[in-house]
């Protein structure tokens, strides 16, 4: 019978091993109340931690947690507000008096002067240090000297910025842009300490900043512990000790984390667990919108997409689809059917107008191909929407939208998906205009205002243009609007510009995305800011 | 001996010369790898240049090849998109990856090969039919199910265990996704192990051992088992390289920041740095365990020689 004792003893190694794991588990965080630490998802930061070379969530996340710039948007409603500006000034749109406050520091006790502006400035816009947010530094003047678009860079400074005092610069623009100042909230425009340009890599692997929180540790590609700063000179102080964040493989785990009481937030809900996340959430579950839009864009470099014949097509492809049942049935009401290129989370004053589209995103099978066939049919007698296949389970609803249009063409081979093994090669497909048919297509705001859903996208030779679509009436309008010195009157005429888009339809909105996060039973007041982010200094531990 | 693993460590430079150059130009042919950085807007063209020019994107693929070469010869595996030095990802994956192998590896050893002699020793009986029924169950139920049914069992519904593991992920926690990534192999070391001992159980070796007088365990342990074990070593020395580079869905599912996760980013974000640098290592992996294998079999079967 000796088989049959190494057989047990094999069982026991298991037992034992398994009960040593158990003893591995234990809670997480520290204690409650003000000071508890909460505990989140988080995704490996694609760039480095810089805050004009981070142009995704994850990165974007830290930034909002470290820095304050001169403006930040109200969490809840997207407005700008002065945060470290005393004031922004300006007679004519185009030459701007910054004054900042005085008794603002970076938490390793330096001073936040002027300069600390203009000099994070500078070495964002520069072409030699790699920022890939440099264009935001666009409109100031002098940046196509220190950032031409090929070639070397002829200055090394932004000819526009001038530091006049201690706590005073000012801001020369290249054009009339009436609504700069509401831009200054993104990241790229937070102040920088002399540390990051004395001893740049120390401050990499540890950034130094003047938010609400301070870095405590970070491992990178796995972890991050951030903890409160007592000292922080704003009002919006951390309500909690701090936020450990942890990277993980996958946001399902991540949610089965969550579940399991190992993990307080998740700020991404896999879509694979929206049909449970009621049942296992509650009223923990937030799904909120955000200030993302998703549209399929068209090639305008294919003289076939650019004929007037080609207008009526896609206002008909975008009567194809059934917006209503697709955001239903496939994303779980996570998403909103889209009426017009901008998002419900600008609000009414901001731009937003639900139903500027008109019943050219509305769907309606007879008119959609009767408009198809009187434009000329489909270019090329079929629809190919490319996407990347490797994220975000885009084959899913650009299948849906295929089915759609095919329902309604009454072929099943009108439309058909053309999917691209990863996100870089598709987009490199798309940035070159290698693309001959549709492609999906998603903008993501970098500030609450309707200029970014708009000029970045569709103005001539904009830099998120892909399919190079021109129009002098469209371009004319957001000149005239970035000229006006009143906001109200601004939003209006880019609303103006706005319905040139439903007349011409270059690319066909499809919905708007809403965040999605859950939380443990253990913090409260958990929200989500307009980019879909966190309110992390809000969150309180019970 | 001498001059064979001398025969042998020379042939591994052109199979890794070639390995690496294959994967440095799949990589490639996936397209330009800055498009990806921007996210879903165009990089401006001047920094685009700029990014191009700083990982050596502009060179044509046989000089960015050969600066590759000449650097890793001096330790320089070059820099991920994120800035860190692929040797200090490399740094922080393996020894996760190395321990997950090695609870995986003694999961084969230990279950695999125990259940392996005991089935072999009574073929038929049914001990025998009911490992062999349990061993065809977990060949062919996917790691990906097993790995996610174990953690929602374990983890969630039980809370034996946590669901995921932390980044430092020391060797408790790394024990649910040994037994995971080891399911498969351990069916496998088993029904060889089973057949080899059936086998081997009739030889004539064994016949005088047991005519000997020996005890039982002495006649099993050092006579049958090491003799039959040759097929089983060699599988379990592949199957090294195998479950560190394969490691990717187990990873996933339990949060383990190891070398599959590494290579699945890198591939996502086309980083050719990571995914050469990262492949060459498991290259040499592979090559080593393999030639260890080589060697084990005159230590367990001393009629093999080498010349």
């Amino acid at each position: 019978m000796r088989g049959a004792t190494q057989a047990r003893w094999a069982a026991c190694a298991v037992a034992v091993a398994l009960a040593a794991t158990a003893c591995g588990g234990g809670d997480s965080g520290g204690g409650g109340g003000a000071d508890g630490i909460v505990s989140s998802s988080w995704g490996d930061p694609q760039n480095p931690l810089e805050p004009a070379n981070t142009n995704e969530v994850q990165g974007g996340k830290v930034l909002d947690m470290v820095f304050r710039g001169l403006v930040r948007y109200d969490p809840k409603t997207g407005e700008a507000k002065n945060e470290i500006a005393e004031k922004i000034e300006s007679t004519d749109s185009q030459n701007f008096t910054i004054t900042i406050k005085d008794n603002w520091t970076f938490s390793n006790g330096e001073k936040i002067t002027a300069k600390s502006f203009v000099d994070a400035w500078n070495y964002g816009a520069a072409l030699k240090n790699n920022q890939k947010n440099a264009y935001f530094f666009q409109y100031i003047d002098g940046y196509d000297k220190v950032h031409p678009e090929s070639g070397k860079a002829s200055a090394t400074t932004l000819s526009g910025l001038k530091v006049v005092n201690g706590t005073t610069f000012t801001a020369k623009l290249s054009q009339k842009f009436s609504l700069w100042p509401d831009t200054l909230g993104y990241a790229a425009f937070v102040p920088l300490p002399k540390v990051f340009y004395t001893d740049h890599d120390a401050w990499l692997s540890k950034p130094v900043g003047n938010g609400p929180y301070t870095i405590d540790q970070y491992a990178k590609g796995s972890s991050m512990n951030l903890r409160r700063w007592d000292d922080y000179p704003g009002a919006d102080k951390a309500q909690n000790g701090g936020i450990d964040l942890k990277v993980y493989t996958d946001n399902n785990t991540a949610y089965t984390d969550l579940t399991a009481g190992n993990l307080d937030l998740v700020d991404d809900v896999p879509a694979s667990q929206l049909k449970n996340v009621e049942a296992d959430l509650g009223d923990r579950y937030i799904n909120t919108p955000a200030g993302i839009i998703q549209t399929l864009a068209f090639p305008f470099y294919e003289k076939a997409w650019d004929t007037p014949g080609a207008i009526k097509v896609r206002q008909g492809l975008s009567m194809a689809i059934n917006r209503e049942q697709i955001t239903d049935q496939i994303f779980q009401k996570t998403r909103t059917p889209a009426s017009d290129w901008t998002s419900p989370v600008l609000g009414d004053e901001g731009g937003f107008k639900k139903g500027l589209c008109g019943p050219a995103c509305e769907y309606d099978k007879a008119e959609a191909k009767k408009l198809i066939e009187e434009g000329g049919g489909i270019p090329g007698g079929q629809l190919k929407i490319s996407y990347n296949a490797d994220t975000g389970s885009h084959k899913e609803w650009v299948d849906a939208v295929c089915n759609s249009i095919n329902n309604v063409m009454g072929n099943n081979k009108a439309c058909v998906g053309g999917p691209v093994g990863t996100f870089a090669d598709f987009r490199s497909q798309v940035s070159t205009q290698k693309l001959t048919g549709a492609w999906r297509a998603g903008w993501q705001m970098d500030y609450p205002l309707i200029q970014n859903f708009l000029q970045p996208l569709y103005y001539t030779n904009a830099p998120s243009n892909d399919g190079k679509w021109s129009n002098q009436k469209f371009d004319d309008l957001v000149d005239k609007a970035n000229a006006e010195s009143d906001k109200a009157k601004a939003v209006t005429t880019f609303q103006d510009a706005e319905k040139v888009l439903v007349e011409q339809m270059p690319v066909i909105p499809l919905w708007y995305q809403n965040g999605s996060a859950g939380y443990s039973d253990r913090v409260e007041n958990v929200s989500l800011n307009p980019f879909s982010v966190p309110v992390y200094d809000q969150i309180k531990v019970k | 001996m001498g001059r064979y693993v001398i025969r042998r460590l020379l042939q591994m430079i052109p199979v890794f010369f070639g390995t690496t150059l294959l994967i440095f130009l799949m990589v490639n042919v996936m397209g330009d790898p800055i498009a990806g950085l921007c996210g879903d807007r165009q990089c401006e063209p001047g920094t685009a240049a700029q990014l191009r020019s700083e990982f050596g994107l502009d060179k044509p693929v046989w000089q960015q090849y050969l600066t590759y070469m000449g650097n890793v010869f001096t330790g320089d595996f070059g820099t991920a998109f994120n800035g860190q030095k692929v040797t200090e990802l490399m740094a922080t994956a393996f020894p996760i990856t190395i321990r997950l192998t090695i609870v995986a590896i003694v999961f084969e050893i230990v279950i695999g090969i125990s259940l392996g002699v005991v089935t072999g020793l009574r073929r038929g009986r049914p001990v025998d039919t009911t490992v062999l029924i349990l061993t065809l169950v977990v060949i062919s139920v996917p790691t990906f199910v097993t790995g996610l049914l174990l953690q929602l069992l374990l983890g969630v519904e039980w809370g034996v265990i946590k669901p995921s593991v932390s980044s430092e992920a020391p060797v408790d926690e790394l024990i649910v996704p040994g037994l995971v990534l080891a399911s498969v192999s351990l069916a496998y070391v088993t029904r060889l192990t089973r057949t080899s001992i059936a086998e081997n159980a009739r030889a004539d070796y064994v016949r005088t051992a047991v005519a000997k007088g020996l005890p039982r365990r002495r006649v099993v342990v050092r006579h049958l088992l090491r003799n039959s074990l040759i097929p089983v070593i060699t599988f379990i020395g592949t199957d090294v390289g195998a479950l560190m580079g394969g490691a990717i869905v187990t990873e996933r599912i339990f949060n383990i920041h190891g070398v599959g996760y590494q290579l699945y980013q890198g591939i996502l974000r086309q980083n050719s740095q990571t995914v050469v640098g990262f492949v060459t290592v498991l290259v040499l992996v592979f090559l080593a365990a393999n030639l260890i294998v080589d060697l084990l079999y005159a230590v367990l079967d001393p009629r093999i020689r080498y010349a």
